[in-house]
């Protein structure tokens, strides 16, 4: 909410002609979301020194934008107080005819570089220290970060540039980087923004060794646009954008190295075919990675998806064009949302159940009732199950001993557990296993990932 | 309708007039060339929503009705519109030529799936009249040809109209004879609802004359028999009002199956007993009729006892068993008597599929060890209104499952033989005077097992919780729970949520006071006291606010007591969970050793006996807050303080170096000052609500409502009665105390003494205080009361509402806030969480108490303002 700009340039008042704003007065600006001040603490030949304070109406953020349409963070949070978004649109509101580098009173020194320093308080850094300096520090300044207090460690920074420049490079500097490092944006993004950004970014972002991370965020993490952005700034840069910062899942991060998800997932197509499956049943079929592979596959003559999270089959039902012109045919593919706890007839005519790294994001408590859903009462003829193999976790480099691979794992198993497991459910419900290993193999611990495929006998 | 004889069938014209008697629950389907009058028919004896036109779904399909090309559409719309009504028990009439075979055989099938008899009526005013009328209207161009092989082919169908599988078949054959008739409705020969008893149900007798009469005497009948050999005789008298029903398998295996038929005869005969037929009375009636049957199962004891037995007895014998109901439906619909069972959607309805089912049940298709068919556990997804009573299969002790009983004791095979009084619904049981047939399957199950209800309530269906639903609640009435919400609370129950045994209640959500209107303030507990005042209370309690997080607790007295009442399988001794049905602690060891705690003080103040139970539910606070909210002070509230302070000190730091030079930035510098100090209040306002927990030692737990316990639901004691027995469970310790009292709201100077004492709680950095009616559910004029209102103290709010909430300028804004949302939803889950209750300590099915635990959860996704 606070940002200042200095410099040591004589005449130091000429800043107030760079500014078009008069050193010795207090301006305000109206914005949407409340007011901005300018005025200047410091104002004398040797130094001047201009800060631009926001007032941002905390309680004018939440209203009226459809109550209760969120969790608390809503009503509290650090939107009014933090340096993000709402500073760069009171600094292009208050200081336009700055930001484009011109000035009737002082034409040749907006154009000239000059001795500079800002400060940015509280910024908060997502990235930290070494993002902020890998931001500011191509661009040809001196980072000075000092931590924000609180309880306890936080995010926040105060940040010092100093260097010399146009002063419309550092406020286009500012106005493109800290919602980048915040990482967030008051407003929705919309394909301007790419128009936005390129104005802004003209004759510094082309050549940012980090132009694809600032595109991406700076675009709200909307791949297309950013992609859009990029093509327009550079068209060589495009295919490895899609690689770089993107908000993955933690587990795809832990066991990256391996494409293990791609290979699991080729394993279980696999399983399935040998087993003879004709109609399947995805459960916990997610945004539908599986189902996207299998509905492919000529040998399937019908799929269910079965999930809990309604987001999760919107995107299942994207990534598969379902309804859509060259989408499967329709009622080859059906997603229904419902839970594994619960006894569920509507996928009663699936031959076969595939649960892919579903167990484990179970309660152990609540497997009993998993399994009499698939086992007592669902009985398809076939059912493969794979989870992973918590012994394998000790080769992940990045993961931390003892931690599981995705934070909403209730349990990962040893070998030796899962098998304990699908041998009792065998036993109850009239199955015999089959175990195998997906992934590469440890002579020691195994494969990152178990598979087994239940049988019920006679079927 | 009272039975046809199963020999009559066609009913012939002798030239009076007709009177048509049909079920009233039929699909009636006309037949009759066009202008044979069908339409001026069923519009003179049916209601116009009965009647469903070809004529006229041609007309909804392509907005002309004689466009014969769109006829196969228009009949899919006719077969789809019936069909509803069929499923709804409706009477429905076909208003369409339905000339030959194939175009009727749609009509039997769509009778068939709904269990609807099929009714013929044939309209045959002859050709020459049907082709007179057609040439009165123009939209009917077609000559005589037409309406000639329309009545040709009608009437070469009539003989066949019965093998096609009409029920019943009218034909009205001459336009007099069409005009002249009259339709009436009769109900089915199964429908006996307006018969409101009471009944004694009695299960499978199986030839065991002597424990019949004896279970007859405990229920108060008078057997008396007269006369020897031809003339042996029975009758019998009942209480007063009462009637028997006998579930079927009358005979077969027992040492005296004909006593046991002269028993049962003569009370039906007497109008003093209904009967079913069983597979038994099936198998021996085609005995008797001659026919050739497998003699097994024990019917050559019944072969053998009839031997001695006189021609007339015989003939009454195979006579009564011709007669004998599928099952039948009783007092007003609540119950329902087939001997082996009946799907919710086959009561009251008549079909082969019916009567097979009632006879048999369902099996699976699989065949056991003991070389028996495998039933299919139809009860397990019973879900209808109907009690259900039944035999067939014996169990070693009659149990409801779903609404549903079997009394079919075993008394045959050593066992019991069981009556059920209706509507007492109490169980009459008679020993077996011995062993009288060896079981080829044993009766016990192998080991203990839970009880049926147990085991038909292992897993809830998804159809019990998704989509629209309605609850019905004792204190609220009928509460509607939106398809979209019961999809939101579908992930979190799911996955998030303990098993549902447990999870017999989640608290209501809980409104605030009104706005209050004093400078500088949001709430005061003046607003509270008005609220309830002026809606007729006239003592309110008070009870401290703890800021934890809201739990409720399940406490046994032993991880037996947890097994027996909440089906525990793991050993634990009980559960705590949060207000969205979450485990409140991560690590069971931490819930076992709270329990623990908890126990000794129940074990300590002797509740258990007290209260006679071996399991309480407890309504509590744990703190602190931070045990559950430290990574929402972590990533939430404590990143706003740190960056609100240093935001505002480096603004106000530059505002006061202007000033100090002249800038007019005095006023800023001030208003920026007074910012920063609201800013320093908030980054103190949840100190004392954390302090690191490293054990149960750490914790503490403040229960103030004791929900529910063995029988009871306590939603009928008033609050001092729930804080005493808080009082009592403190040790100043773990089981914390919550401050309270009562406040006479006529009692001014009470009431401003509850205020100070508010004043005083809240300073000391309490949250504040809720304050209920004495009565733990009040009503007012306008009905059901908010069952507490809470009233936060203004540090508290600033948690709530952000650090400059109460900066005059923000203030006069949150005043605008409108409660009637959250106070509405306050009172539906308040009914809700009740009936959960009710229904969990009646031992209902699980399905039903976690229909309401599911729909509080429902509720709780609706747009509400957090803040409130």
């Amino acid at each position: 909410m606070y940002l200042s700009v200095a410099t040591t340039h004589r005449p130091a008042t000429d800043l107030g002609f760079l500014l078009h704003k008069h050193p010795e007065r207090l301006h305000e600006v109206e914005l949407a979301f409340g007011k901005a001040w300018l005025l200047y603490p410091e104002a004398t030949e040797e130094r001047c020194e201009a800060a631009l304070i926001l007032d941002v109406d905390p309680i004018g953020l939440v209203r009226g934008r459809g109550q209760g349409d969120g969790l608390l963070d809503r009503y509290v949070n650090d939107r009014p107080y933090a340096a993000s978004s709402f500073l760069s649109v009171a600094l292009a509101r208050s200081l336009r005819t700055a930001m484009s580098g011109t000035s009737k009173e002082r034409p040749e020194l907006a154009e000239s570089e000059i001795p500079l320093e800002a400060v940015v308080t509280p910024l908060p850094a997502r990235g930290g220290q070494a993002l902020v300096r890998e931001l500011f520090e191509p661009l040809g300044w001196t980072v000075e970060l000092e931590p924000v207090e609180g309880e306890g460690p936080t995010r926040y920074l105060t940040l010092r540039l100093k260097g010399r420049a146009r002063l419309s490079a550092l406020l286009n500097h500012l106005y493109v980087l800290i919602p980048v490092l915040d990482d967030d944006k008051h407003y929705w993004v919309g394909d301007d923004e790419v128009t936005k950004l390129l104005a802004r970014g003209a004759g510094w972002l082309e050549t940012h060794p980090s132009r694809e991370l600032i595109a991406k965020r700076y675009l709200k993490h909307r791949s297309a646009l950013a992609r859009e952005a990029l093509a327009r700034l550079a068209p060589e840069a495009v295919e490895s954008a899609e690689t770089r910062e993107g908000r993955v899942e933690p587990e795809a991060e832990i066991e990256k190295p391996l494409r293990l998800n791609d290979e699991r997932m080729g394993a279980v197509v696999e399983a399935l075919r040998a087993s003879g499956a004709k109609v399947i049943a995805d459960l916990g079929c997610g945004e539908g990675k599986l189902l996207v592979r299998l509905v492919k596959e000529r040998w399937v003559e019908r799929l269910f998806g079965v999930d809990a999270a309604v987001i999760d089959l919107e995107r299942a039902a994207k990534r598969l064009k379902l309804h859509l012109a060259g989408g499967p045919p329709e009622g080859r593919v059906t997603l229904l949302h419902g839970a594994l706890t619960y006894r569920d007839r509507r996928w009663a005519e699936a031959d076969t159940a595939a649960l892919v790294e579903v167990i484990e994001h179970l309660d152990v408590e609540r497997l009993p009732a998993l399994e009499q859903a698939m086992f007592g009462e669902a009985r398809p003829a076939t059912v493969v199950v794979t989870t992973p193999n918590a012994e394998y976790n000790a080769l992940f480099p990045n993961l931390a001993p003892g931690a599981f691979r995705h934070p909403d794992h209730r349990f990962e198993w040893s070998r030796a557990e899962f098998r304990a497991w699908a041998d009792r459910v065998c036993e109850a419900w009239g199955y015999t296993p089959e175990f195998s290993d997906i992934g590469p193999v440890d002579e020691a611990l195994g494969a990152p990932t178990q598979m087994a495929v239940f049988r019920r006998a006679g079927a | 309708m009272s039975r046809m004889s199963r020999r009559e069938r066609i009913e012939r014209d002798d030239g009076t007039p007709r009177t048509l008697a049909i079920p009233d629950f039929a699909l009636v389907v006309l037949i009759g060339a066009s202008g044979s009058g069908k339409s001026s028919f069923a519009a003179k004896h049916f209601k116009p929503t009965e009647v469903i036109s070809s004529d006229r779904c041609r007309g909804l399909v392509c907005d002309d009705e004689n466009d014969q090309s769109v006829s196969a559409d228009a009949f899919e719309l006719v077969a789809e519109i019936a069909g509803k009504r069929l499923k709804h028990r409706k009477l429905t009439v076909i208003d369409a030529t339905n000339v030959r075979a194939p175009d009727r055989k749609r009509w039997i099938e769509l009778a068939r799936r709904y269990h609807a008899l099929p009714v013929a009526i044939v309209l045959d005013p002859g050709a020459e009249v049907c082709a007179e009328r057609n040439q009165g209207r123009p939209d009917r161009p077609f000559g005589i040809q037409v309406v000639l092989r329309m009545t040709s082919e009608i009437r070469r169908g009539l003989g066949g109209l019965q093998r096609e599988g009409f029920r019943q078949v009218f034909r009205l054959d001459t336009a007099e004879a069409i005009a002249a008739a009259s339709v009436t409705r009769q109900p089915l020969w199964t429908d006996k609802r307006v018969d409101t008893g009471p009944f004694d149900i009695i299960g499978d007798i199986h030839g065991c004359a002597d424990e019949l009469q004896i279970l007859l005497g405990e229920l108060g009948y008078q057997v008396a028999w007269s006369g020897e050999g031809s003339g042996r005789a029975v009758s019998v008298t009942p209480p007063a009002g009462r009637k028997v029903v006998f579930v079927g398998d009358l005979v077969d295996r027992g040492p005296n199956s004909p006593d046991v038929l002269r028993i049962a005869m003569a009370m039906v005969g007497a109008g003093q007993a209904y009967c079913v037929q069983g597979n038994h009375e099936r198998k021996f009636g085609r005995w008797l009729e001659g026919r050739k049957v497998t003699i097994g199962h024990g019917l050559q004891q019944t072969v053998d006892q009839m031997e001695g037995q006189d021609r007339d007895f015989r003939e009454k014998v195979t006579a009564f068993l011709d007669d004998l109901r599928s099952h039948v439906w009783l007092d007003g619909g609540r119950l329902a008597v087939a001997h082996a069972g009946l799907k919710a959607e086959m009561i009251g309805r008549g079909s082969g599929a019916v009567r097979e089912f009632a006879l048999y049940g369902e099996t699976t298709g699989e065949i056991d060890e003991y070389g028996l068919p495998v039933r299919a556990d139809w009860a397990a997804g019973y879900r209808g209104e109907t009690a259900v009573i039944y035999g067939h299969t014996p169990v070693v002790e009659a149990e409801w499952v779903n609404n549903t009983l079997c009394i079919d004791t075993g008394c045959v095979f050593g066992g019991e033989l069981t009556a059920l009084r209706w509507p007492e619904k109490e169980l009459v049981h008679v020993p077996a005077i011995r062993t009288w047939f060896e079981p080829v399957r044993p009766l016990a199950p192998v080991g203990g097992s839970p009880s049926a209800q147990a085991q038909a309530d292992a897993l809830v269906d998804l159809e019990d919780v998704s989509g629209r639903r309605w609850v019905d609640t004792s204190l609220r009435g009928r509460v509607v729970v939106a398809e979209e919400n019961a999809a939101a609370a579908l992930e979190a129950m799911s996955r998030f949520a303990l098993a549902p045994e447990w999870l017999a209640y989640l608290p209501p959500t809980m409104s605030p006071s009104e706005t209050s209107t004093r400078e500088g303030w949001l709430e005061r507990p003046e607003e509270a006291f008005a609220h309830y005042r002026e809606r007729g209370v006239a003592e309110v309690v008070c009870e401290e606010k703890h800021m934890g997080s809201r739990a409720v607790i399940a406490l046994c007295r032993s991880a037996e007591a947890a097994s027996q009442r909440f089906n525990a399988r793991g050993g634990e001794t009980g559960a705590i969970w949060t207000r969205t049905g979450r485990p409140f602690f991560g690590d069971a060891a931490v819930t076992e050793a709270l329990l623990a705690r908890l126990r000794g003080r129940v074990e300590a103040v002797g509740l258990w006996e007290e209260l006679s139970t071996d399991w309480l539910l407890l309504d509590a606070e744990i703190m602190p807050w931070s045990a559950k909210a430290q990574s929402l002070v972590d990533t939430q509230y404590a990143p706003v303080a740190a960056a609100s302070r240093a935001g505002l000190s480096a603004a106000g730091e530059t505002l006061a170096r202007a000033a100090a030079r002249g800038v007019e930035a005095g006023a800023l510098r001030d208003r920026f000052a007074e910012r920063a100090g609201r800013a320093a209040l908030y980054a103190e306002a949840w100190a004392p609500y954390v302090w690191p927990v490293g054990g149960v030692d750490d914790l503490r737990v403040a229960p103030f409502h004791l929900l529910a316990s063995e029988g009871r639901v306590w939603f009928d004691r008033e609050h001092p009665w729930h804080m005493a027995i808080a009082d009592r469970l403190t040790d100043g310790r773990v089981v914390a105390a919550t401050r309270w009292r009562t406040v006479a709201l006529a009692d001014e100077a009470a009431c401003a003494d509850a205020t100070a004492w508010w004043e005083t709680l809240t300073a000391g950095g309490g949250e504040g205080m809720v304050v209920k009616p004495r009565d733990f559910v009040a009503r007012g004029p306008k009905g059901l009361l908010q069952p507490a209102l809470k009233v936060r103290g203004s540090q508290y709010l600033r948690i709530i509402y952000g650090p400059e909430y109460d900066a005059p300028e923000h203030l006069s804004r949150l005043r605008e806030r409108g409660l009637n949302g959250k106070r509405n939803l306050a009172l539906r889950e308040f009914a809700l969480g009740h009936e959960g209750l009710k229904r969990f300590v009646d031992r209902e099915p699980l399905r039903r108490v976690h229909e309401c635990v599911f729909a509080v959860l429902a509720l709780e996704s609706e747009p509400i303002d957090p803040r409130l």
